[in-house]
């Protein structure tokens, strides 16, 4: 007799909504796991969880999980989550997309969030381009790099992310691999931790959309240009770490207190409420 | 002493914009985003005072775009939520307008009409938006759009707004337009104990029973918030009564999206409203909205005193349109007419449900309503 | 009886707000019906500007002026732009430092009240509107004066009560001398 093994994590996954959509190779899963273990080893009430994502493959994610989720329109994943943050605080909120969701169509909401300092936990799985809709190039796309619409080479100098995250203001900003399994997990814990706008960026394989037009086939080709080009330094400089083919230059780049919006709105309202002694 | 929340009863000169906000805190809206905009900005002023203090939240988002998306989230969490805006702001909301629509989120758009297209006369009044609301996103789907003449209807109705919106689980319009928005007028505010306010149905079953966009039988799902236990997901993608994702399912898509219509429109009788005036005999009707219904009463009246058998039929509700009401009154006058601050919109759909009857549209753009005499003249004519 | 009332200048000169004032008046204070509107250009400061008032006994249907009865004009380009919408036997209130070029009008009457030194006398330029109310309320006696008082305590901010009160009595008895005139 066979007997049905769950897996030890099923209870943080919808199974209603397995399989998932993506392809062999690709890094989201990987995402997927971190997120889900951070939550495991954080004891987190997944009653009090909202994962929201925008348009793209990683924005399935906000389905797969075993918590309230919403699948917004493209780009509108971070505002969407501003008004569940704002009007409930007690929820954790986390938004977990892509680089074109998030940086292209998205990337105004952003960088509002990030100077608010808003509350909101955002995950970023990072591919180079867009891989839903077939290739194409997008914000984070290497200088000559090919896609479908960059067929002779990209010209367009791609976002270093981390940079931008932290001009706008997060107090959290980290950049991880698919490869830092661990690293990953234990940046996303910290995240979950802190108050404010947080963003952890994840350099994800994509072989068979970006990869196999740019002689990597393979996700394990894929893990292998992380392997080589990738070097583990805290604290280092963000605007020095843009990616080149032969170098991605990850850890925590920002880890400070700054007090949220969301803290500091409650906090005034509480001020006014006093303040009006109305009759 | 006792702290004591001041919903402003009794009567009060305001403008249609302040009467917008203080119908809304009434209503028991308690989140607001927005983004400011000419004729539409003192709605913003003013919730930004008033909020806070009845523990609600403003927001001043990024764009309209941001706006929207936030009023859906924190009507997801639980509150009721708004934005208000005008013609620019509002073919920006449109794209999150679908989602609202989509995903069955109540929630409330103020769009203060101003003159159009694209950035147009921003401190003038239109009608020019009334179609967009009913076919401003993309696809098919049910929505609200009601349409205040008066600063007192721009209190009762934002309520009344409110209350549909949370009935139907859809986004629902008030169509103002910059002269009522900035008009100054005696405003009666009842006591709070005797505004009506509706709250959306709750689940009545336990979560692992739950089906987030299962309907009941008026074609309405019963609405969790997130936090509550329930774990459901929703997504702009065509879905199952589960809320999961169905692409590929024509029977889905078929299901779904009729049902988004005909949840309003099968209860067209109880959503719509318009008021009739002296159409019990009249030969001609003049079938106006908003702030140009008032142009047309005066000239219902003048065209009384001089014998013509004139009425008037004030559309309160815009979408659903009034489609029953419209064919009733087509069947008993010889011609109907309509003046609109556009160049023919609701006429259109007058047109299509009055059948046989004649129908006269009068168009006006720029800084004030069709003057009376107007009217009155293209009645003369149709008499 | 529909009253209407058009006041007129550019903003920044508090042309909106002598609206509201007097709508507010014959409304809130005086248990009429009133209605105020307003044009206004994109500039804060400097634009042409227009506010109008309709009271009536019985409900309001068109809210918009179309034969003002009253025109109180503080700008040259009001004063060319709208004079002639007055109705015949209607009234002119006008700043004559701010219209210096008049047309020959014959068939309305015209008071001129130097609204605009009787606030710079008084201190602050920003009152000369309040001072054209207070002779607007004299020469017409359209709305109460009480009333008219009570609405602008109760529309301007807090501390400026006894500079705009003073203008309005300023105002106020200058227009009553030129009705004895």
């Amino acid at each position: 007799m066979v007997q049905e093994v769950s897996h030890p994590f099923s209870s943080y996954l919808r199974s209603a909504m397995i399989p998932h959509i993506w392809c062999s190779g690709c890094g989201n899963g990987i995402v997927l796991n971190c997120f889900i273990h951070a939550l495991e080893e954080l004891q987190r009430d997944l009653d009090k969880l909202v994962v929201v994502s925008g348009i793209g493959c990683i924005g399935r994610t906000a389905g797969y999980a075993n918590a309230d989720s919403f699948h917004t329109t493209h780009g509108r994943a971070i505002a969407f989550a501003t008004g569940v943050k704002l009007a409930n605080p007690e929820l954790e909120v986390v938004v977990i997309s892509g680089d074109g969701d998030l940086f292209a169509i998205g990337g105004n909401h952003f960088i509002h969030a990030a100077r608010r300092n808003i509350g909101v936990k955002v995950i970023c799985a990072n591919n180079f381009n867009y891989g839903m809709t077939g290739g194409q190039q997008g914000p984070t796309t290497p200088l000559e790099a090919s896609t479908t619409t960059t067929p002779y080479g990209n010209i367009e100098h791609p976002f270093n992310l981390v940079h931008l995250a932290a001009a706008a203001g997060a107090t959290y900003v980290a950049r991880w691999t698919t490869l830092h399994v661990r690293r990953l997990t234990q940046s996303i814990k910290r995240m979950l931790q802190k108050e404010g706008f947080c963003f952890v960026e994840v350099i994800s394989p994509c072989p068979e959309i970006f990869g196999r037009r740019n002689k990597m086939r393979t996700g394990l080709e894929m893990m292998e240009w992380f392997r080589r080009a990738s070097s583990v330094e805290n604290f280092s400089d963000p605007s020095k770490a843009e990616i080149t083919s032969k170098r991605i230059l990850v850890g925590e780049f920002v880890n400070v207190e700054k007090v949220s919006y969301e803290r500091l709105l409650h906090e005034k309202i509480g001020q006014i409420n006093e303040k009006k002694i109305v009759w | 002493m006792t702290k004591k929340r001041a919903l402003l009863a009794g009567a009060h000169f305001m403008n249609g914009d302040v009467a917008c906000a203080e119908g809304a805190i009434a209503a028991g809206c308690r989140f607001f985003a927005g983004y400011p905009i000419t004729p539409a900005t003192e709605i913003a002023e003013h919730l930004s005072e008033r909020m806070p203090e009845f523990g609600g939240i403003y927001i001043q988002m990024e764009d309209e775009i941001g706006s929207m998306a936030a009023v859906i989230g924190a009507s997801y969490a639980g509150l009721k939520a708004m934005t208000a805006t005008s013609g620019p702001g509002f073919s920006l909301m449109q794209e999150n307008i679908g989602l609202a629509a989509m995903t069955e989120t109540p929630c409330v758009i103020v769009d203060i009409m101003r003159g159009g297209p694209s950035t147009g006369q921003p401190t003038l009044p239109g009608q020019q938006d009334v179609m967009q609301a009913k076919w401003g996103s993309h696809g098919d789907y049910g929505i609200i759009a009601l349409s205040p003449s008066s600063v007192q209807e721009m209190f009762n109705l934002t309520i009344e707004a409110f209350n549909l919106s949370e009935t139907y689980r859809v986004p629902t319009l008030l169509m103002g337009d910059e002269i009522v928005g900035h008009m100054w007028e005696k405003v009666v505010i009842p006591p709070a104990s005797e505004i009506e306010t509706v709250n959306r149905k709750k689940p009545h079953v336990p979560p692992d029973k739950y089906a987030p966009f299962m309907p009941d039988d008026d074609l309405v799902p019963p609405m969790a918030c997130f936090g509550e236990g329930y774990r459901f997901h929703a997504t702009g993608l065509t879905h199952d009564e589960h809320g999961y994702p169905k692409t590929q399912s024509s029977e889905v898509q078929s299901k779904l999206v009729r049902r988004l219509c005909e949840k309003i429109n099968k209860n067209e009788d109880r959503i719509v409203k318009v008021e009739e005036i002296m159409l019990e005999d009249a030969d001609i009707a003049v079938i106006s909205y908003g702030i140009v219904a008032r142009s047309a009463l005066s000239a219902v009246r003048k065209a009384r005193e001089t014998g013509i058998k004139a009425g008037l039929l004030r559309l309160i509700t815009l979408w659903p349109f009034p489609e029953k009401r419209v064919k009733k009154l087509a069947r008993k006058t010889k011609a109907i007419v309509v003046p609109e601050m556009n160049c023919g919109q609701m006429v259109r759909e007058v047109e299509r449900a009055a059948k046989e009857t004649p129908v006269a549209f009068l168009s006006k753009l720029g800084e004030d309503p069709h003057r009376p005499k107007e009217i009155l003249e293209v009645m003369r004519r149709s008499a | 009886m529909r009253i209407e009332i058009r006041f007129a200048g550019f903003g920044g000169q508090g042309i909106i707000k002598s609206g509201i004032i007097v709508a507010a008046a014959a409304c809130i204070h005086g248990g009429k019906n009133a209605v105020q509107t307003q044009s206004y250009g994109p500039e804060s400061r400097g634009g042409a500007c227009k506010s109008e008032v309709v009271i009536a006994e019985e409900d309001i249907d068109f809210p918009k002026v179309v034969e003002p009865d009253v025109l109180i004009v503080m700008s040259q380009h009001a004063y060319n732009e709208y004079v002639d919408d007055v109705k015949s036997g209607g009234i002119i209130i006008m700043d004559p430092d701010m219209v210096p070029h008049e047309k020959n009008l014959k068939k309305v009457r015209v008071f001129r009240i130097p609204a605009t030194k009787i606030a710079d006398e008084l201190g602050r330029r920003i009152v000369a509107n309040i001072a054209m109310l207070g002779a607007f309320v004299a020469i017409t006696n359209m709305v109460d004066e009480k009333s008219v008082i009570e609405s602008i305590k109760a529309n301007i901010p807090k501390g400026t009560e006894q500079l705009n009160l003073a203008a309005f009595e300023k105002g106020y008895e200058y227009g009553k001398t030129l009705l004895k005139s």
